[in-house]
């Protein structure tokens, strides 16, 4: 029973996290029809972000491991790649708004190559142990053993989850992004800038993959520059899985590779882990080519 | 108020539009009719800044605004109600109205919009709260010139707001087209295919060919005009 408990929470926080990532991915194929590739890089610059702002912190005589340090440090990372997500748009991918898909993909492979090799380069190539940005401790709940760093990842991501649900349903900008993503033509002719409404997007989605990022790091607490790519590639299979483009079917399909991984991961099959995700993405696809909560949209001419 | 001079217009190797001139004055409904693929949605695209002419110019209120983006354009009374409506299916019918008011930060003013959108077509406040996407043909274009009108355009641009539609329905929009121009002074530029009804409710009228202006003038004298008669009003 306990055990069970267990693997929920950690399925949770893990979901979470996927979750968190594949909202980037969905968002941006929302506006721009394309799968931004660099997403994963700048879920990597959140955890070196925060590991240098903690040791800043450390050196300029903060007080650490308070809670308040830990949310200064999540939000600092947050903005950085908030900004290093608008900035990417902005030169590399706006110059190809009127390109083919194809183009802007192998773009988005190129800038991920970059952010990749310029991490290594900066940051060395050996991985780095993440500290303690959030009082840590372990919890004993009646047998059930938690780290609080777990429930601290949990609270801050559903915070997030949250935070984004209520600006794109309740809010001026929201629903112009809503609107761009359903016709960017329309959306122009109600005086709506779009590319202000796509980099908002981008800056949105990357805030959301930097708080990944540090909240991966503090359950994974080893970082290095090519940190992105394995969460990264789960994210887009749960964003593909709940439906691209569909918001409710990112946070759905990073839930559920969440569990499933997790649930795994305690059997004899957990060296299948990666390929038990990719079946079942398949194994949806076949039957729902839009995802679990994606909509073939109808193309009226 | 509104004046394109000597437009060009091409997809590419295609040109569809070729030195096209047309002008639409304060106060007026001009009507720009012409058949399928005549160039008539072109012509709208390009004075809203969907489409970069290849040459001539265009003139709103005194200025060029020629290659200039469309949400700029709306910030400056012209508003397009584009072909095929476009409403935001993923929007609620508020939703939809409320962004065509994108632009506008006075809270007033906007809830002052809204009302006259109600009055003007009752049917969308009863549907306010549901999914754009659900409404009838009808119903969607009388929303799309709703989200136009909430920008509180001085110009309006209208491409086919009979197509597809039930008679009945195409009749009270063509009303309350009138009554926009009216009772609140709004210029019309009105796109086409039904040309009787258009002719019906214009002062002017434009007819359009495989991209070229055919002949122009007031729309009592286009209606009797015999090529046209042949050419687009039933023979009769
Ligand atoms: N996106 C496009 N690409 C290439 N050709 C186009 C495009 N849109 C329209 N055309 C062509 O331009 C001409 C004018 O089209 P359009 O302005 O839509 O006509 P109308 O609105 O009068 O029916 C047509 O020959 C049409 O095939
Ligand atoms: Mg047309």
């Amino acid at each position: 029973m306990t055990e069970l408990l267990q693997q929920v929470i950690n399925g949770l926080s893990m979901g979470a996290i996927y979750a968190l990532i594949a909202l980037g991915y969905t968002m941006v194929y929302g506006v721009l029809r394309f799968i931004n590739f660099a997403h994963s890089d700048v879920f990597m610059l959140g955890a070196f972000v925060a590991y240098y702002t903690a040791r800043a912190f450390g050196r300029w005589g903060f007080v650490m491991g308070g809670y308040l340090g830990g949310i200064a440090i999540l939000l600092l990372s947050m903005t950085a790649c908030a900004v290093v997500g608008i900035v990417i748009e902005r030169l590399a991918y706006r110059p190809l708004r009127r390109r083919s898909t194809l183009t802007v993909l192998i773009t988005a492979i190129g800038v991920s190559l970059l952010l990749q090799n310029g991490g290594q380069l900066v940051f060395g190539v050996n991985p780095k142990a993440f500290p303690d940005i959030f009082p840590s401790s372990t919890l004993n709940l009646g047998g059930l053993v938690i780290n609080s760093n777990q429930l601290v990842v949990l609270g801050v991501a559903i915070a997030l989850l949250s935070a984004l649900h209520w600006i794109v349903q309740h809010t001026r900008i929201g629903t112009a992004m809503r609107a761009v993503s359903f016709n960017a033509t329309a959306a122009s002719l109600v005086g709506i800038d779009t590319n202000r409404i796509i980099s908002f997007t981008f800056g949105m989605g990357s805030a959301l993959a930097g708080a990944g990022g540090v909240l991966y790091a503090m359950n994974y607490p080893s970082i290095e520059p090519l940190m992105g790519n394995s969460p990264g590639l789960k994210a887009f299979i749960a964003a593909v899985l709940g439906g691209i483009g569909s918001l409710p079917g990112a946070a759905l399909g990073g839930m559920l590779l969440g569990f499933v991984e997790t649930g795994v991961s305690g059997t004899r099959w957990s060296t299948f882990r990666d390929a038990i995700a990719f079946a079942i993405l398949i194994g949806i696809l076949l039957f729902r080519p839009a995802g679990l909560l994606g909509r073939n949209r109808v193309e009226k001419v | 108020m509104l004046e394109l001079k000597n437009l060009t217009v091409q997809y590419g190797a295609i040109t569809a539009l070729q030195d096209v001139s047309l002008r639409l004055d304060r106060g007026e409904i001009v009507t720009l009719i012409g058949g399928n693929g005549a160039g008539k949605t072109t012509t709208l695209r390009a004075i809203s800044g969907l489409l970069k002419p290849r040459s001539g110019s265009i003139w709103y209120e005194g200025n060029d605004i020629t290659g200039r983006p469309p949400h700029k354009l709306v910030a400056q009374g012209l508003a397009h109600c584009p072909e095929g409506r476009m409403v935001f299916a993923n929007l609620t019918v508020l939703e939809n109205l409320r962004m065509g008011a994108y632009l506008q930060r006075d809270r007033r003013v906007i809830e002052k919009e809204l009302e006259f959108v109600r009055s003007l077509f009752p049917r969308l406040r009863e549907r306010e709260s549901q999914l754009a996407g659900t409404l009838s043909g009808g119903e969607q274009q009388m929303l799309a010139i709703g989200r136009a009108l909430m920008s509180q355009p001085r110009c309006l641009l209208l491409d086919e707001p009979s197509l597809g539609i039930a008679p009945l329905l195409t009749q009270t929009i063509f009303e309350k087209i009138t009554e926009l121009n009216r009772v609140r002074g709004l210029s019309i530029l009105l796109v086409e295919q039904n040309a009787n009804l258009a002719l019906a409710v214009s002062h002017r009228a434009y007819v359009i060919e495989c991209g070229r202006i055919l002949l122009s003038g007031p729309a009592s004298e286009v209606k009797s005009n015999p090529q046209v008669r042949d050419a687009y009003l039933g023979g009769g």
